[in-house]
């Protein structure tokens, strides 16, 4: 099949035939999936069913994890970053990644920001950082809050600052695509409603993957669902259509069961 | 009185059990610390008079006969009263400084052991005619108890009043920075590749547990090891600093390589995480990201390490290094000894004096080790990241 022959301009990564092993075990079967690009896209279902494991495959974050075998194609921009020629690096470099848990270096709130764009050499010392660090800060809107405290030490931040820092950080390496893996679980609800807030302004410059638990966060935020379930992507459509008319009875179970 | 609900017929018993357990855990505390008081309290009763050394005020005459026999350089009576260690100094004496050619002078002169003990109060073997000597000495004040300045400036010797630990502490310092030289660097390296590069297999398995292995084997293996590659095949200078180092080195590196292993590990997986999301390569993590935070532990494992080196003795008689050696080193390729090696040869001499120089040699070492702990404590303290 030859993908870049069809590439649409507005889908950004396409999963085509993504099958992923950990051992014996296949945690991902046959997932095909499109991505639009300056979409948030929700990964939701049931605990273990692959989700984490299906965001770590856009940025190569599997490739870490010992004894794991992936087959098929993850495109993204046309190219399959399983290529033989491709640098798993470089991938996360443009795909960018926050976690559940805030994971702030314990450096200061500055060298958090400026530590892998100097280690890119996308900036040099001195104004082009105290820039950057204002702009990705101003991005993540947590400017106000730290622009006096910036040379404290990141984890001195609260747990909803922290998550916003590690956002800012990875905006500071312009990324293209910004993968997010339950972002808010381990927030309070004020925080959690910053960075819902901030994710839709994200959406205008990035790529969004947003894995979640949470089924409203999903609803108020994500443009398109994708609901997972024993490694099998069983449903993928706009979430206005995924939640309100489920062609699939095992979503419709999955989603009322929620909210039941 | 209304009946009680929460009445447990089995309680007081149970607790009373607990009290005993308490009790009997209180106890064995006691008691470590009553044998390391009593350890402590013995040692420095019996160091303490290595502070002070006796002098004594007498003539000493520097012609060309005394120089030649330098016991005639003072009174017959005072021969056997002055130290036969300083008479031997008096033609180095008058090289150095030759207007005393041909002068008498009355000097203050580091007194033989005998008198020293005697000064003491300790057992002696002065004769009668002696004896009256240094109490007439002492009557006009020409004999006096000073601090001890030779025991921490002059190397071992086998006349009492004259050894020092100098040359033991000299070697000591040489050998524990050449075994720091080579089991920091290696201990980290391996220790960095076990836990961040090496993928999990059978032989990544089989090393480590031969590191474990390591860690186990008696000492004086390693000795061994050390006597017969380092000294006969590489031919390197026997009892030298460098080969009882590298000795040393290899019987230090799996405790750097447990704790510093531990200490990488203990660094949180989500560190490492936020490294590779943001398109780090894996040694720009551990350099900048994961080794700082592992540091400490490192370093604490590694002091622990070195202090435990420093007090080992077997392997060092098998390569050489605990024997009679007066001159302090200069290099780590010269003939040295080490401090628990100079206590050990202090402890076999048959002379009263050296007794004292024993328990004191005892001391320095322990005071150096606490030293060490202490600073592997702070170092733990000061850089200790809370989560
Ligand atoms: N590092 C790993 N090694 C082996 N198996 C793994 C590993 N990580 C995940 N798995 C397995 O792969 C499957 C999918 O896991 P994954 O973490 O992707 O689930 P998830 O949908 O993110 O679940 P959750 O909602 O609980 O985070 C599970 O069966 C899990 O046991
Ligand atoms: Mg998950």
């Amino acid at each position: 099949m030859n993908l870049s022959g069809n590439f649409q301009p507005r889908i950004k990564i396409q999963s085509r035939n993504l099958n992923l092993w950990y051992g014996d075990h296949q945690a991902l079967k046959q997932i095909d999936i499109d991505i639009h690009q300056n979409k948030i896209t929700a990964l939701i279902g049931p605990s273990g069913c692959g989700k984490s494991t299906f965001l770590r495959c856009i940025n190569r974050m599997n490739d870490l994890i010992d004894h794991t075998c992936v087959e098929g194609q993850m495109v993204i921009d046309g190219k399959n970053i399983y290529d033989a020629d491709v640098d798993e690096v470089a991938v996360r470099k443009r795909v960018g990644m926050v976690f559940q848990h805030p994971n702030p270096f314990p450096k200061s709130i500055y060298e958090n920001l400026i530590y892998a764009p100097l280690k890119h050499r996308q900036v040099k010392k001195g104004n082009d950082c105290d820039e950057l660090v204002e702009t990705s800060l101003k991005k993540a809107g947590l400017w106000n809050e730290v622009k006096d405290k910036l040379h404290t030490p990141g984890t001195s931040l609260s747990g909803g600052q922290q998550q916003r820092l590690c956002i800012a950080r990875a905006i500071a390496v312009k990324p293209d695509v910004i993968l997010m893996d339950e972002p808010t679980s381990a927030l309070d609800p004020i925080s959690t409603k910053k960075i819902e807030a901030l994710m839709m302004e994200l959406k205008e410059s990035y790529t969004l993957v947003v894995v979640t638990h949470n089924m409203q966060q999903a609803r108020r935020t994500a443009d398109f669902t994708a609901y997972f379930h024993l490694g099998e992507l069983v449903e993928f459509n706009t979430t206005e259509q995924l939640f309100t008319q489920p062609q699939e009875t095992l979503t419709s179970d999955y989603i009322s069961g929620r909210f039941g | 009185m209304s009946a009680n609900p929460f009445f447990d017929p089995s309680l007081p018993k149970r607790h009373r059990s607990a009290r005993r357990f308490k009790r009997f855990t209180a106890a064995s505390i006691i008691m470590t610390l009553a044998f390391l008081f009593f350890f402590l309290f013995d040692m420095v009763r019996t160091a303490a008079p290595a502070v002070w050394q006796a002098y004594v005020k007498v003539d000493v005459t520097y012609n060309e006969q005394t120089l030649r026999f330098t016991r005639k350089a003072v009174d017959k009576k005072y021969s056997k009263i002055v130290s036969r260690a300083w008479l031997r100094t008096l033609p180095k004496q008058v090289d150095t400084e030759p207007a005393l050619m041909n002068t008498t002078v009355a000097l203050w002169v580091l007194a033989d052991d005998q008198v020293d003990q005697y000064m003491k109060g300790h057992h002696h073997k002065l004769k009668p005619k002696e004896v009256t000597t240094v109490e007439n000495m002492k009557e006009n004040g020409d004999i006096e108890l000073r601090f001890n300045a030779v025991f921490f400036s002059q190397g071992d010797s086998k006349i009492p009043e004259n050894a020092g630990i100098q040359a033991a502490l000299i070697g000591s310092v040489l050998t524990l920075i050449v075994t720091m030289m080579i089991a920091f660097p290696i201990g980290v390296m391996t220790a960095v590749y076990l836990e961040e590069f090496a993928k999990d297999n059978r032989l990544t398995r089989f090393i480590e547990v031969n590191i474990n292995n390591l860690a186990a084997v008696p000492s004086i293996l390693f000795g061994l090891l050390g006597l017969s590659v380092f000294i006969n095949l590489f031919s390197m200078p026997r009892s030298s600093p460098l080969v009882g180092g590298m000795t040393l080195a290899l019987m230090t590196l799996p405790i750097i390589i447990v704790s510093a292993r531990a200490a990488l590990r203990s660094v949180p997986v989500s560190i490492r995480q936020a490294g590779y999301g943001l398109g780090l390569t894996k040694l720009q993590i551990v350099q900048d990201h994961v080794l700082p935070l592992a540091l400490p532990g490192i370093l604490t494992g590694s002091i622990i390490g070195l202090a435990q080196a420093m007090g080992e003795t077997a392997p060092l008689i098998i390569i050489g290094m605990i024997a009679f050696i007066p001159d302090s080193p200069e290099s780590i390729i010269e003939a040295a000894t080490v401090l628990p090696a100079q206590i050990y040869t202090w402890a076999g001499m048959p002379e009263r004096a050296y007794v004292e120089k024993t328990a004191a040699g005892i001391i320095v070492i322990l005071l150096i080790l606490v030293a060490l702990n202490a600073t592997a404590i702070y170092l733990r303290k000061k850089y200790e990241l809370k989560w």
